[in-house]
């Protein structure tokens, strides 16, 4: 009994440790008053603000573009990759699977220099730029989730089908896609988490004028209180936990085994 | 036949490969090894060296081992408790532990320095218990806390994952077989979770050793970790050079680090969760 006391207060703790600084966000993002400590009285104001300022909605929409566009090029271009390292032999496999660890073993600010670096011998840094970047840092995730599922694939169905005189792009629909469609659908995930959350990497590829809401965000912290944020915190964080409600829903059976991939 | 023009569809990717990967950090060994008259030299490199550097690289290896430890010694008893909980109730719970995490990285900062600062929560809450308010912003504590906050689900993942994986008949076994709980832990638990304790500790040591941004916020400048060198060195230096050297110093770091903790532990199950 005494041991379930203290694992309940410890989880509570956590919990606490966790959620209190979101929490105050939330809170304050209807506070009628810039101070952090003081309560002004109930208001929208900042969510007014938050969705007349052009600087936040643009890097809102620069934010969802890149997101979307790297996470699908990568997803496509992952994709075909793994298909590709997974009739190789043994040593191409290694030579390639070497290289795609390398962006994931980097620290975000060598892989963000490194680029960078590259990048402005050819072109201006821009939106483009960042989109590469992205592209680059999602194609592992992409790949270390189709792998897996290509590797418990029977070799011989998808040759059989062939005999039997299937054509290689039906064969695929019919046989390969329908067992790696969901390590595809979880590669796309992640890209998507990666690129909205990250920050080093932007940072360094990304043109002046050019912001994603993680660079917006880091400006404005470093010009002082912002209560805008404190909205733009909530309103993320909402959609945070829509989205993963949604994901946890639909994967309700192997509920556990979906968040402990996450 | 067919394997060989599978193998085709790999090749836009191994073009990406070559322009966006390796030439890239073949960028940054260029840079490394030139002065700016381009001319070949070690002198970025053995920049390291300099005290404001060595100091800078130090610090960030201090923090870094602190905020992985503190991440370590809180999320292995909560993997524990997570794990130990009735089965319903279980997905819930580890999705709530989950979801901070999927919210902004940049927010949960700003969270911290909200709650930090000087005329923050933290201090006016001490001060209207009759406490004299502690100065906790632009401190090294400010940014482990940060650190710890942003990583822990990095380290509580693994963990968990390898917990879960652990078959309720070995334990019971053991138990049938006489061990008390204290022998069960250190002969069976620990050892199955040892390679999702591994991958934690290096998706949390990691970041925490380049980071630059926590630092940058939290630490308000007076937390220069090798991180902020090497940014400050590109933004506002405008040192390549230099900036290239110490990022090529930072990434050996990087990999003997790695290469320590995968000798460890060989099989590296874990680190799928990322």
């Amino acid at each position: 009994m005494v041991k379930k006391s203290i694992e309940r207060i410890y989880l509570i703790l956590i919990f606490l440790f966790l959620y209190l600084p979101i929490g105050v966000l939330i809170v304050l993002s209807f506070n009628n008053s810039k101070s952090r400590v003081q309560w002004g009285g109930f208001t929208l104001h900042w969510y007014q603000e938050l969705f007349r300022s052009r600087v936040i909605m643009e890097a809102f929409y620069t934010t969802i573009t890149i997101m979307l566009a790297a996470s699908i090029i990568a997803t496509l271009l992952g994709t075909m990759a793994a298909l590709g390292i997974h009739a190789m032999k043994r040593r191409g496999k290694a030579i390639m699977l070497g290289a795609t660890n390398i962006p994931l073993l980097n620290a975000d600010i060598v892989t963000g220099i490194s680029l960078m670096l590259l990048l402005i011998r050819f072109t201006r840094l821009g939106v483009n730029t960042v989109l590469i970047a992205h592209i680059t840092f999602n194609i592992p995730y992409v790949i270390l989730n189709v792998l897996p599922k290509l590797n418990s694939l029977s070799p011989n169905t998808y040759e059989a089908a062939l005999d039997l005189g299937a054509t290689p792009f039906y064969a695929f629909r019919k046989i390969i896609w329908p067992d790696i469609k969901g390590g595809v659908f979880s590669g796309f995930l992640m890209a998507v988490t990666m690129s909205l959350d990250d920050f080093s990497i932007t940072y360094f590829t990304k043109g002046a004028g050019v912001n994603t809401l993680s660079t917006m965000i880091y400006t404005e912290m470093k010009k002082g209180i912002k209560p805008e944020m404190y909205a733009l915190s909530t309103i993320l964080f909402l959609i945070a936990l829509i989205l993963l409600l949604l994901m946890n829903y639909r994967s309700s059976k192997k509920s556990s085994e979906a968040v402990s991939r996450i | 036949m067919i394997k060989q023009s599978r193998q085709l569809l790999a090749g836009p990717y191994i073009v990406w490969i070559i322009g966006f990967i390796i030439l890239p950090v073949l960028m940054i060994l260029y840079y490394a090894f030139t002065d700016a008259a381009g001319a070949f030299t070690f002198s970025n490199v053995a920049a390291i060296a300099e005290p404001i550097h060595l100091k800078s690289l130090l610090l960030a290896l201090k923090l870094g081992i602190l905020s992985t430890l503190i991440c370590l010694v809180l999320s292995y008893p909560l993997a524990m408790i997570l794990n130990g909980l009735h089965i319903q109730k279980h997905s819930f719970i580890v999705f709530i532990f989950v979801l901070p995490m999927w919210m902004n990285f940049m927010l949960r900062i700003l969270a911290w320095q909200m709650l930090l600062s000087n005329n923050g929560i933290i201090n006016t809450f001490l001060q209207s218990l009759g406490f004299s308010g502690i100065n906790l912003m632009n401190t090294q504590t400010a940014v482990v806390f940060g650190m710890v906050y942003d990583y822990l689900p990095f380290m509580l993942l693994p963990i968990y994952n390898s917990l879960v994986r652990i078959r309720k008949d070995i334990i019971e076994a053991a138990k049938d077989l006489g061990a008390n709980n204290v022998t069960v832990f250190f002969k069976i638990i620990f050892p199955l979770t040892l390679s999702g304790v591994i991958s934690g500790i290096v998706m949390v040591f990691v970041p925490a050793l380049t980071s630059f941004v926590i630092s940058d916020l939290l630490g308000g400048g007076k937390v220069l970790l090798i991180g902020n060198v090497i940014e400050q060195s590109f933004m506002q230096g405008m040192d390549w050079h230099l900036g290239s050297g110490l990022s090529l110093v930072l990434m050996v770091f990087v990999l003997v680090s790695m290469a320590f903790m995968n000798g460890k532990g060989k099989d590296g199950e874990g680190t799928a969760v990322w």
